[in-house]
Order: structure tokens, then sequence, then C-alpha cells
């Protein structure tokens, strides 16, 4: 399974998945145990992976929805960003995809500029959301905004799907105003 | 008691935080009986005690010597305000094997420190004696004559030595002399606020010098070290740090002893995945094979011992730029493109160590990166082969 598909597998009962991607471990651990600290009907099960593909002899529920987390202090996890996109199926693109990117707080620390990002979120069609991971209190609220585009995403949420949320969150032109 | 020695005492005292005040002070042992007097009262203001105590030096006749023991204590309590230096001597084949006096070694140390800064006051490098220009040899002959203008050539010459430089001994742990030196001019007493540093641990080749701004009195210092450790060659390393025993660890190979009674039962496996042991069921870690190979890397290259604290590394590039796809105008450059990394953390290995567990760098890191504590050096120069 080199392309993750969004639609190869059938959904677990009242399970909504979500596969974070970036290379900074720690950040993502503490981004997926806020999340789960979230009050949420649905089932969370949250996957992280430093890059993708996917090491394939696994099984794994069906992903509904994949954030990429960008350290903008890290070219590194810039580029691990862009290399990983390339195995994800375009489908996946059709409201089930966002961008987080985090650091912006510390200018001083950057080595990626807001505008890479910007492009990057742009050119794939899909949301871009800032956060300072680091602090504990953006973090919280990004859990909690994570939780619910993902049970939407899901389809826990009757009368909305991925891509009206898509349609919906990319109504303002300039993504950057969707952050915190 | 002299002012100067007062104002040196009081100076040293008011170093000292307030915390550390009796247990300095009771190292120093000039004054025990006042201290076991003083701890009553630790509540009162620091600068009146201060101000007794420069009174009871006054009284007990304190000298120089005294004050620059209290410095040196001062100094070991805080090391880590200092720059140091590593330095290695070396042997010359077939030296016969000598037993090391402690005692001999302190007072050709000081003999042969202030000849030899003597000798480079009266002669210094820049203006030998057989130089011909004019002014060069002005200067030197009016310092002659000042010297000899002084009454019998030898009664000066005790006395010009007694001005050059003062130098004070004091046995620590592991066998371990601190020696403080502060230096002087023919012409002023040496300045106790500006000393230089030097610990040696005895039979062993590696001396470590706090860095100070006298760039120049260094190669006498390594002279007089050289030669009263019995040694024939001193050379300075390229490897710095505030963290002396960090130094002294890594210099001696000692970092690495908790290696064997440090987790050393724990398979590896059960050991990366105590990491998260508090993990939710409900968090999946997709690459948790890929994980375990960092880890194990960053363990082989590291070691799991806690590492020595440095706090940088700094890397002279003299490189030619290569590239086959844009022959531009770097690549036409006959000069070396020179520039120069620094890396700086309050912990450098253990920052290092972490990068790639963390996700911020591949695993393995370069050599240059993780060769630090094996070649005993933080300062590189790289240059095209």
């Amino acid at each position: 399974m080199a392309v993750l598909r969004p639609q190869d597998q059938l959904p677990g009962l009242n399970t909504a998945t979500i596969l974070l991607v970036g290379t900074e471990d720690a950040l993502l651990q503490q981004l997926a145990d806020s999340m789960l600290k979230e009050d949420c009907a649905s089932d969370l099960k949250v996957h992280l992976a430093q890059s993708l593909p996917l090491p394939s002899n696994v099984t794994r529920p069906r992903i509904d929805l994949i954030v990429f987390v960008v350290n903008l202090h890290s070219k590194y996890s810039l580029q691990n960003v862009e290399e990983s996109l390339r195995h994800v199926d375009a489908a996946f693109f059709l409201g089930k995809v966002g961008f987080l990117a985090t650091g912006a707080g510390r200018d001083s620390h950057c080595s990626v500029h807001r505008n890479t990002v910007l492009r990057l979120a742009q050119a794939y069609r899909s949301p871009l959301l800032f956060c300072d991971l680091e602090v504990d209190s953006f973090r919280v609220s990004m859990a909690q905004r994570l939780v619910r585009m993902l049970q939407v995403c899901a389809g826990h949420v009757p009368g909305v799907s991925a891509l009206n949320l898509l349609s919906l969150m990319g109504s303002s032109e300039n993504p950057s105003a969707e952050g915190l | 008691m002299d002012e100067t020695v007062a104002e040196f005492v009081k100076r040293t005292i008011l170093k000292i935080p307030v915390a550390e005040m009796m247990t300095i002070l009771q190292a120093w042992g000039f004054y025990l009986k006042i201290n076991c007097r003083r701890t009553s009262t630790s509540g009162e203001r620091k600068e009146s005690l201060v101000h007794d105590l420069v009174l009871l030096c006054e009284e007990k006749r304190a000298r120089v010597s005294d004050a620059a023991l209290l410095d040196i204590i001062y100094t070991q309590f805080h090391r880590h305000q200092k720059v140091w230096d590593v330095f290695q001597m070396t042997k010359e084949p077939g030296g016969d094997i000598d037993l090391f006096d402690m005692k001999q070694f302190k007072s050709s140390f000081k003999k042969i420190l202030q000849r030899a800064l003597k000798m480079a006051q009266l002669y210094p490098a820049k203006e030998a004696p057989q130089s011909d220009s004019a002014s060069s040899h002005m200067g030197n002959s009016a310092r002659l004559w000042v010297i000899l203008s002084r009454g019998p050539f030898a009664c000066n010459m005790s006395r010009v030595i007694n001005f050059l430089v003062s130098v004070t001994f004091r046995d620590a742990e592991e066998n371990a002399v601190w020696i403080r030196i502060a230096w002087g001019t023919q012409y002023r007493k040496p300045n106790q606020y500006k000393p230089t540093y030097v610990v040696y641990y005895p039979q062993t080749p590696y001396a470590f010098i706090s860095s100070s701004q006298l760039r120049s009195s260094i190669p006498l210092l390594g002279q007089a070290l050289t030669i009263a450790s019995k040694h024939h060659r001193i050379v300075k390393m390229d490897f710095r740090s505030r963290y002396l025993d960090s130094l002294k660890a890594i210099v001696f190979e000692q970092y690495n002893q908790t290696f064997e009674t440090h987790n050393a039962t724990t398979p590896l496996q059960e050991r990366s995945l105590g990491l998260d042991i508090n993990m939710d069921s409900r968090i999946i870690h997709e690459n948790r094979i890929e994980k375990d190979r960092v880890q194990k890397i960053t363990e082989e290259v590291f070691g799991d011992y806690p590492q020595p604290r440095l706090e940088f590394a700094q890397y002279k590039l003299e490189t030619k730029f290569k590239s086959d796809l844009n022959r531009g105008i770097l690549a036409e450059r006959n000069e070396p493109l020179r520039c120069l990394v620094k890396f700086s953390s309050p912990n450098l290995l253990e920052a290092l160590k972490s990068l790639a567990p963390a996700g911020i760098a591949d695993a393995p890191l370069s050599p240059l990166l993780t060769c630090i504590p094996k070649k005993r050096m933080n300062y590189f120069k790289i240059k095209d082969k």
C-alpha cells in the first residue's frame, strides 16, 4: 500500500481515525494526548507517523483525516512533509487533508517562511492552521478543533461532509486568518 | 596589613554568595574560629559580615597568599565561570620514569616561571637583543639600566622576581593541584584581579588552564609546567569548555564508566518501549521499527550514559564549491569558500544525542558531530582534501 487512499477500507463502527505526520515525535505525541482528552462521542484513534508511505505489513483502520505538521523552525520538517505528500491519493485532498504549521510564535527561530507553507497548502487546496504546539493552551484548543474536523471527515456529524467543510474553511482568501 | 591586601580580601569575600559563605570560609580555614561564632547570626547583612571579616584579617595580618588561597577556593566552587583550555604534554621516548614529588613540582614550577618571565621581560620576543632597530635597543638598555641602578645585580634580581608574579597552590580532590598565577611586570605588583588558573593532575600529561587576555604569558606558563612535570613538549588542544569536570572526564575517558551498571540488563527493545509506558492505546506509532533503529544507532554512537557537558563546537570550513549542475559564479571561484559554523547549547553532546530521536535530524549523525569526545576536540578546521 504505497499510496494512501481514503476509500480502500470500510469504516469501523463509530471510529474516527486521524493520521498525524511530522518529524518531531514529541510534539505529535503531545497533540495526540490533548486530542484524546477531548470529550467526543466517537472512538478516536490517533496514528503518528514520521513520514509516508506507511509500513504496509500492518492492518489499520480507515484513515479519515491526515494532518501534516510542519515545524517552521526546521527545513527538514518541511522537506519531509513535501516528500510524504507524494504518497497520498488525490481523493484525500477532497477535504481530508490539513496542514498545521507550528513555531510561528518565535519569529527569530524560523527557518521556513510562512509564505512557503501558505503556498504549499494552497497548491494542495487544503486548509492551513497555525498553532504553537509548545504552548499548552494553544495546543488544547487546536486539539479541540482537530477533533471536530475529524468527526466531520469521518462522517459522524449529520449534514456536513468533508468536502463541505473544506469549502467552508477555504472561504476566506487568506488561510492565515484561520490561525488561532 | 597592606591596604591592597585588605581590598583584595574584601573584593574576594564580596564575590561569594551568602549561601556558600560558610562552606567557602571553612574550606579556607584561616578564620575557622570566627566562623563558628558567625553562624549563629547568619541573618545578618552581607556587608557587615564582610566588614567584620576584613577587620579580623587585618588583626591577624593576612598576607596576599592567604587572600589568593581564598580566591582559589572561590574559583574551585565556581569553576564553570571560567573557560578552560586543555593542554597536552608529551615526553620524548626513552625518558626514564620519574617519581612525582608534589613539593618539588611546586617549587620548581614557581622558580621556572619566575625565571622565564624575567627573561621574557628583559628580552621581549618582539625586540630580541640582537635586533638592530635603534628604538628597541634603546628600550632594552633603558630597562637594564633601571635594574642595574638599584644596586648589586643579584639583589635586584630577587627584587624583580618578587614583583613579577605571585603563585599560589592548593591541593584538590583526586590529587589535583590548583595553581593560581597573578601576573605583574618589573614595575608593577602582580595584578590579583586577573589571575590565570592552572589545574594539573600529577602524573598525567594533561593540564587545564583558564583562558585569559594575557596571551603572551601562556607560553611561559606552558614552559614552566612542562619542565616542572618533567615533560618535553606542550601543545594546546582544540578543546575548550566551561565545564572543567567534563573536560577532565573526556580527556581521561571517565565519562563512560557508568556504562556497565546503567540498565545493562534490560534489553534495548524494552527500554525504548519504556519511554511510552504511559501511552494511550488509542495512539498508534506507525514508524515503530524506524524509531527503534534510530534509538539503537544513537545508543551505539553516544552510549546510554549521561553525556559530559560541553557548550560549544566550532567548525571552520575552507572548501571549494562543488556542483555538477550549476557551474555558476561559485564554481569558478579559485579562492576557497570560508565559513564558520558554531553549535552552542547548554549541553551540546546531550543535545546532539537527542537530535535524531526527536526527529530533527537523520540518524546516524555526521561523524564530524559525533567524534567530539573521541577526538577530544571541539574546534575543527575542515579543508578540501
